[in-house]
């Protein structure tokens, strides 16, 4: 029973390392992606041969399938982040679906729909969990630092980001790097946990679910983003009911709707989860309570 | 042989037309993607198939009712949440993000409901052959791309000769300038969805005939969204080659080189013309999009 919940929480992990590089394309910069599980599965399946064909040592491995994930996004970046318009969308839907067919066309290689076996296992629990809380430290720096910065002024206006001279196109193509490495990396890890991979690990589907986490924890939002994705990942796991699966994408597309409609800055909106921000917040909530019926007080907490 | 595949192209390439304009109409008018789309073609084709099942077969009385209710599926779509957020001037992401939430709840809906097989729809007209110049070539085929090009020739009269025709290529030039010229945009980009969303239900029906029905159908669009950069994003004439294009590459190559092989291509052929030519065959940014 216990390692069936360590595998959860594993697993959990390592798709929140992908949703976490998917924050910081869709949420801090905003740009749309609909195939970042295509470059999961690049370097699930980049780790995977290296460590099968090349007989590296796991982590080179996965430094293989992070750099096949970033050559890939590099590609679809250069040619559509500077177009105006949906281009870059339905280049990343291309690239999504184009990995999963090419996986499962090339079986001599790739071993097709039936699947790659036999990769050593590699990553357990503390290594997937070591390596999240220092990825988010990482992002943390980055985001409050100049490039990261530079992001959110995209996201904003990116006019006016541009005559404050950022180079726009830089900075998104920085973004999809980050974001590939890290989904990268994230399929890297997959393949040395579970031992096998699929093609249809790597579907729309999931690649929906991680922007869809990301929207729903706050676009702009890093503890936005873990929140949502420490409740909705393993959602499956405790909701154990017939065609639970389908019902849980009901229900994302729903509260993706309504949030979207109703709240579109999501859960944490642009703000962080700070333990002092939850004082401040209780504080004003209370001080509020007290002036209750005093109308446009005019004073904010 | 190649006389049969040449019209099973253009029958596949005309049903990516149907969709392709819907969806180039909504992008010239309001620049974003709308994956909603799909929504209206899942519900054409489960209401042709149930329709053809239970009433009557008779594929163009199917086709008609597949019409209406992708019609009435794309406006209330429209009014409940591209309207809200439009009002509120919301950045064009949220546009998108909402767009792929309908799309997933469509899809999932249908498997949850109904269930997540294939339906074969039960019309005699689908194995029926027909020769022509020593060819045998399916009456589906035939009719689909006579029923798809009445009805693109119809938006395109529409389009092209009527009041509300005139005001949708002013608002596709620009959507402010048109607004302050008293044309009443809300009105507008509702009649435009209704458009979009008929055509959508329509093509939903002959993919339903011409393959099955079946839940993730939807995925379908990502053909009309190749089909329409293929052919210059925002440019219906271009839709229309660009579908026609890929409709029969497509058959080419799933009839001489191998059948798995048609998805992967019409992928690589999306991500070679955004690396060599991102501005397709017949795009023209800057020029009237309509």
């Amino acid at each position: 029973m216990l390692s069936y919940w360590t595998g959860v929480a594993t697993l959990t992990g390592i798709y929140l390392i992908a949703t976490l590089g998917v924050s910081i394309l869709v949420g801090f910069t905003g740009l749309f992606s609909l195939g970042h599980a295509g470059f999961m599965a690049i370097g699930a399946y980049g780790t995977a041969l290296a460590v099968k064909m090349l007989h590296l040592p796991f982590y080179a491995a996965i430094l293989v399938g992070i750099l096949a994930s970033m050559l890939a996004g590099a590609l679809i970046g250069k040619a559509t982040l500077r177009l105006k318009g949906d281009y870059f969308v339905i280049a990343t839907l291309a690239i999504g679906e184009c990995t999963k067919l090419l996986i499962e066309n090339i079986p001599s290689i790739t071993g097709g729909a039936r699947g790659l076996a036999d990769i050593p296992r590699k990553t357990n629990f503390f290594v997937v969990w070591t390596i999240l809380v220092i990825v988010v430290v990482l992002l943390h720096r980055f985001l409050n630092a100049k490039h990261g910065r530079g992001c959110v002024a995209v996201r904003e206006e990116e006019l006016a980001a541009k005559s404050i001279g950022i180079d726009t196109t830089r900075t998104k193509m920085l973004s999809l790097l980050i974001s590939c490495a890290l989904c990268g990396m994230a399929g890297g890890l997959l393949a040395g946990y579970m031992g096998y991979l699929y093609p249809i690990m790597f579907t729309m589907a999931k690649s929906n679910e991680l922007t869809m986490t990301v929207i729903l924890g706050g676009a702009g939002s890093l503890t936005g983003t873990i929140l949502a994705g420490l409740v909705l990942i393993p959602l499956p796991e405790y909701l154990r009911i017939e065609s639970a699966e389908e019902w849980r994408m009901v229900l994302y597309g729903v509260l993706v709707v309504i949030v979207v409609v109703f709240k579109p800055s999501g859960l944490m909106g642009n703000k962080e989860f700070t333990v002092s921000g939850l004082l401040r917040r209780l504080k004003k909530w209370f001080s509020k309570e007290k002036r209750n019926g005093e109308k446009g007080a005019g004073e904010r907490g | 042989m190649f006389v049969q595949q040449l019209i099973t192209g253009l029958s596949v390439g005309s049903i990516y037309a149907l969709m392709a304009v819907g969806y180039s109409l909504i992008y010239s008018l309001l620049n974003f993607t709308n994956f909603a789309h799909s929504a209206s073609v899942l519900i054409g084709a489960y209401a042709g198939y149930y329709y053809i099942t239970l009433v009557v077969d008779n594929p163009i009385t199917a086709a008609l009712c597949s019409l209406v209710l992708g019609a009435i599926l794309a406006a209330l779509i429209e009014r409940i949440t591209y309207q809200p957020l439009l009002d509120k001037g919301a950045r064009r992401i949220y546009l998108l993000i909402a767009g792929l939430g309908i799309s997933i709840i469509g899809e999932n809906l249908i498997v949850v409901l109904i269930d997540g097989r294939f339906h074969a729809y039960k019309t005699a007209l689908s194995s029926m052959p027909v020769s022509i110049f020593g060819a045998s070539i399916g009456v589906i085929d035939l009719i689909i791309l006579l029923a798809s090009a009445v009805a693109l020739l119809l938006v395109q009269f529409l389009i092209q000769k009527t009041k509300v025709g005139l005001a949708i290529r002013g608002a596709a030039f620009d959507l402010t300038t048109a607004s302050i010229m008293g044309i009443n945009v809300r009105r507008l980009i509702l009649i435009v969805f209704i458009i979009a969303g008929s055509l959508a239900g329509l093509s939903g029906v002959f993919l339903g005939i011409k393959y099955t029905a079946y839940p993730t159908m939807g995925n379908l669009t990502n053909k009309a969204f190749i089909s329409a950069v293929v052919g210059g994003l925002g440019s219906l004439p271009g839709a229309v080659v660009g579908a026609l294009i890929l409709g029969v590459l497509e058959t080419m190559i799933s009839a001489y080189v191998s059948s798995a092989m048609r998805n992967l291509f019409a992928y690589a052929l999306l991500i070679v013309i955004l690396l060599i030519r991102p501005w397709g065959l017949m795009g023209k940014s800057m020029e009237d999009k309509a």
